[in-house]
């Protein structure tokens, strides 16, 4: 599986004078640096809502603040996957890797959805980009961290598609590569597609099954993208369905570590926007 | 474990060599010519890459001032129109920090800081090169307002709001001169935090054996502190770029009073990350005059975890002195007491930094070559600078002579004569190093002569005008202000200082083509980087990775030639024996994606959000090619003549 004889210390690499692996290290130096990206950004809030404009809205009215606690959940329990994924991966499990990096992905997925659905919502109420500061500070903060969690999923979905790098350097795979990207990318955006409709039937009917049934094939695009989603999965299982050897495993253990600590800093990050931006509404 | 490590690298070594890989993953093997640039990641050839395109644009910035200097010699000048003017004061400044000083120090940190630590490449070469692409490309998107109908930018270097409302470029459609210097800085700033966290990344972790922290040479040191100034500071003025970017582009109201937003944040951001850019520009020019003060002193820096430790201070309260630019803006009296005081403890580190340099002078024995001739410039002239600086730190005094030509002859004597004396004197002091030849002293003694006398013309005299109550930015002013004389000396003065700068350029260019060959340590010198085999160095850089047993590293070898000789011998068996030297692949993806990132921001800077995406999709494809083609690399194989033969193998 690697190409290496003895066994793989995680915690030293002896190569590098201080011990850490250069690619840690370089993430620790970019987190530090994101630190103070998101510090500049949620001061930019907090100050503009301690010098509230007039046209400032009754912001609980306009908050779901279950709907967020329920997308924080999912997004917490995304990084104990992660942490999952980078353990498996040290210990060799490249199949335990894999499943453990699709449900980083589903649940990361889930968060995206929640967050596309809570804004076009609240635009439906009327807080937009330029309708008052409070919409821009706050569209533009969690747009960012959304930006930083589009970022991480896709990242994700590139280390598992790494992930079946065949060892025999002869085999094809960068056509079966580019198949499995696009896979995920319809699968993506069409679940995103039909989430919406199924919450948008479910504002109007109420949430049932049989709402979010009818839903599937209420518009021609709903009924395109319930389409795209099934064939899409179909073609992620078949195509996860490899057999062969693969150059991927405790070697690369280091990239899956250091993909598991942005994503949870971005994790971290949302646990103080989620506390500052929609908790500290309810005092 | 040692047996570990044995089989670990055989089994490297004997894995089979990658079968055939698809045309567009091929990696680029040419060492000369037009290839070996776009494609490289030798840090030596993207430092001259930097120090080559820095220079130039630092002409650029220089005709740019000395047409300000035109329009102001004498009153009521008509030479440039004040559209023109404030395009001018604007890139002059922006180019002359960010395309000039800035590269410049990158120019310094990419070919010096990997060989003071005794390493073959930095610790990710396509991120390097990736970072001086993404730097022209910047550069590209700054200038290009040049030779549009919008102009260059206008709006000053520090982009006050509400100077950047939309409301002041809509006097026709595709005014987008604002939009360029946006996009430009943005696009600036994600070079320098690639290319720092790479610093970062090689010297905590890419040091030669021995080579404690304590023992790294101090250019090396402030290479590491300006690293982490650049990660930390950067964010800032990113997020005041993006949130004036949506002002912009997508109708929020962050700087736009009428919204309800407060102009008074943009100063804060900006100046987050204002303030530690000058130690950013400051603090490797402190690091060239450490390597070349004991150099020519002939002895060895005078308390150097001193020197360290006040350049580590001054970084840390770099970060805590941001609002004395905005003594005026009236913050109360509790925050401006609070500002000054750190800004006036700043001077404690730097001052000290300044009686170490003197101590490593006092009782050496000086030669007065062209290099150290500029560092000794640097340290008077740097030091007025200082003292100007401190009288700004006491408010009172401050609110006089905020946004007179006081400031402007301050920050001029601490970033000419500080930054690009210390620069200047970097360039002869490494010319030998890079390029193998030596500046003549007479050609470069009278450049240095001829540029201390113009700066000092220029820019003393702007004290009295600023005293005088002349303001910044004014592109004309009255006949009876009293401000003609002071005016036209400096301006006379600009032009003495052109004529140094000429004479300096021509002397350099002569220099390379005909200039007398040296071998290598042509100044008897001290640190690590002169141990190469050869000047220029090869590939490879050192034969052997060096061990270092002393703090003057070289020096070491020097008195120890002997056991030095013999510990390398021994250490050439065992790199062998572990499969020869590994050099890193060049790449094409780096120039590349950032050819993406060209295309991105230029769509976007003139809102084709179409055209945008496009970019941002090559981009895209770039990082996603760069990862799956992998890092690579080859080996090199030394014989005892020191002939280097290459294999493929991984």
């Amino acid at each position: 599986m690697s190409a290496h004889a003895g066994p793989i210390d995680h915690h030293h690499d002896h190569t590098t004078t201080s011990g850490i692996p250069n690619k840690k290290l370089f993430m620790w130096g970019f987190l530090a640096s994101d630190c103070m990206f998101f510090a500049a950004l949620i001061s930019t809030h907090v100050i503009y809502r301690l010098h509230p404009t007039p046209d400032t809205p009754d912001v609980r009215k306009i908050f779901s603040i279950e709907l967020t606690s329920f997308s924080t959940f999912i997004l917490l329990m995304s990084s104990l996957l992660m942490a999952l994924a980078v353990g498996a991966c040290q210990k060799g499990k490249v199949e335990a890797t894999r499943k453990m990096i699709l449900g980083t992905i589903f649940f990361g997925i889930i968060f995206l959805a929640c967050q596309v659905y809570e804004f076009f919502h609240f635009i439906h109420l009327g807080l937009t980009l330029s309708s008052s500061m409070f919409g821009s500070t706050f569209y533009t903060l969690t747009g960012t961290h959304g930006v930083h969690v589009a970022i991480g999923v896709l990242w994700l979905i590139l280390m598992y598609i790494r992930s079946f790098k065949p060892a025999d350097a002869g085999r094809a795979w960068i056509a079966r590569a580019l198949l499995q990207f696009a896979a995920f990318a319809f699968a993506t955006v069409s679940i995103m597609i039909v989430m919406l409709a199924i919450t948008h039937a479910g504002a109007e009917q109420g949430y049932s099954l049989s709402s979010a049934l009818g839903a599937l094939h209420h518009t021609a695009l709903s009924t395109t993208a319930t389409g795209v989603f099934l064939v899409s999965c179909a073609i992620l299982f078949v195509l996860g369905r490899s057999s062969w050897a693969v150059d991927f495993g405790e070697a690369n253990a280091v990239d899956v570590e250091g993909m598991g600590l942005y994503w949870h800093f971005v994790d971290i990050v949302w646990i103080i926007i989620f506390t500052v931006v929609y908790l500290l509404e309810y005092l | 474990m040692e047996a570990t490590l044995k089989t670990d690298y055989n089994a490297k070594d004997h894995a089979p060599i990658a079968a055939a890989r698809p045309w567009f993953f091929t990696r680029p093997t040419a060492k000369t010519g037009l290839v070996s640039w776009l494609t490289t990641v030798d840090h030596k050839k993207i430092g001259v890459l930097y120090g080559i395109f820095s220079l130039f644009f630092f002409l650029v910035g220089g005709f740019e001032a000395l047409l300000i200097r035109i329009q102001l010699a004498v009153p009521n000048n008509t030479f440039l129109t004040h559209q023109l003017y404030n395009e001018m004061f604007t890139m002059h400044g922006t180019t002359m920090i960010f395309l000039a000083v800035m590269p410049l120090s990158a120019a310094f940190f990419n070919y010096i800081m990997p060989l003071q630590i005794g390493a073959r490449d930095v610790a990710f070469p396509r991120l390097n090169g990736f970072a001086f692409w993404v730097f022209m490309a910047g550069a590209i998107i700054l200038n290009v307002g040049w030779f549009t109908k919008a102009g260059a930018p206008d709006v000053g270097w520090f982009g006050y709001a509400p100077l950047t409302s939309n409301q002041f470029s809509t006097h026709f459609k595709g005014d987008v001169s604002t939009d360029l210097w946006i996009m430009g800085l943005q696009i600036l700033g994600v070079s320098s935090v690639i290319g720092a966290l790479n610093f970062i990344v090689t010297i905590v972790n890419m040091r030669a054996p021995g080579l404690t922290m304590m023992r790294l040479p101090v250019f090396t040191w402030m290479t590491l502190f300006t690293a982490f100034l650049i990660i930390l500071s950067f964010p800032a003025i990113t997020i005041a770029l993006i949130e004036l970017m949506m002002d912009r582009s997508f109708g929020t109201g962050f700087f736009e009073v009428s919204k309800g937003g407060l102009p008074i944040l943009w100063q804060h951001l900006f100046w987050i990350f204002g303030h530690p850019e000058v130690y950013i520009l400051i603090l490797p020019a402190m690091g060239i005059i450490s390597e070349i003060l004991p150099t020519f002193s002939r002895k060895p820096l005078f308390g150097y975890p001193i020197v360290v430790f006040s350049g580590a201070v001054i970084g840390f309260l770099g970060f805590g002195v941001w609002s004395h630019h905005m003594f005026t803006t009236g913050m109360g009296t509790m925050a401006t007491a609070a500002f000054a005081l750190a800004t006036m403890a700043i001077a404690v580190p730097t001052g000290v930094k300044i009686f170490n340099w003197i101590g490593t002078l006092w009782g050496g024995q000086i030669h007065t070559r062209t290099p150290m001739m500029f560092a000794l410039g640097f340290i008077w002239m740097f030091m007025m600078g200082g003292f100007s600086g401190v009288m700004h730190s006491a408010a009172p005094a401050d609110a006089q002579q905020q946004d007179s030509y006081f400031v402007v002859a301050h920050f001029h004597y601490v970033l000419i004569g500080g930054s690009i004396f210390s620069l200047l004197a970097g360039v002869h002091y490494y010319f030998p190093l890079v390029f193998g030849r030596m500046v003549s002293e007479f050609w470069g003694k009278l450049s240095f002569w001829v540029i201390f006398v113009g700066f000092n013309v220029t820019f003393f005299p702007m004290h009295f005008l600023g005293l005088n109550g002349m303001p910044r930015r004014t592109a004309v002013y009255d006949g009876n202000m009293g401000w003609n004389e002071g005016n036209l000396v400096a301006s006379i003065g600009a032009f003495i200082l052109g004529i140094g700068i000429f004479i300096y350029f021509v002397v350099i260019i002569r220099t390379y083509f005909k200039g007398q060959v040296v071998k290598r340590d042509p100044w008897d010198a001290r640190t690590l980087e002169w141990a190469v085999p050869t000047v220029p160095p090869p590939e490879h850089n050192f034969h052997v990775t060096p061990t270092v047993h002393a703090r003057d590293a070289f020096w070491y070898e020097k008195t120890h030639a002997k056991e030095i000789a013999a510990e390398k011998a021994k250490h050439a068996q065992e790199e062998e024996s572990h499969g020869g030297i590994h050099m890193p692949n060049q790449s094409w993806f780096p120039i590349f994606t950032a050819c993406g990132m060209l295309i991105g921001a230029l769509f976007f800077a003139h809102h084709n959000f179409q055209g945008a995406i496009v970019g941002g999709v090559i981009t895209l494809i770039g990082i996603i090619c760069w990862a799956f083609e992998g890092p690579g690399g080859y080996h090199l194989h030394l014989d005892k003549e020191g002939n280097v033969t290459r294999d493929e193998s991984q």
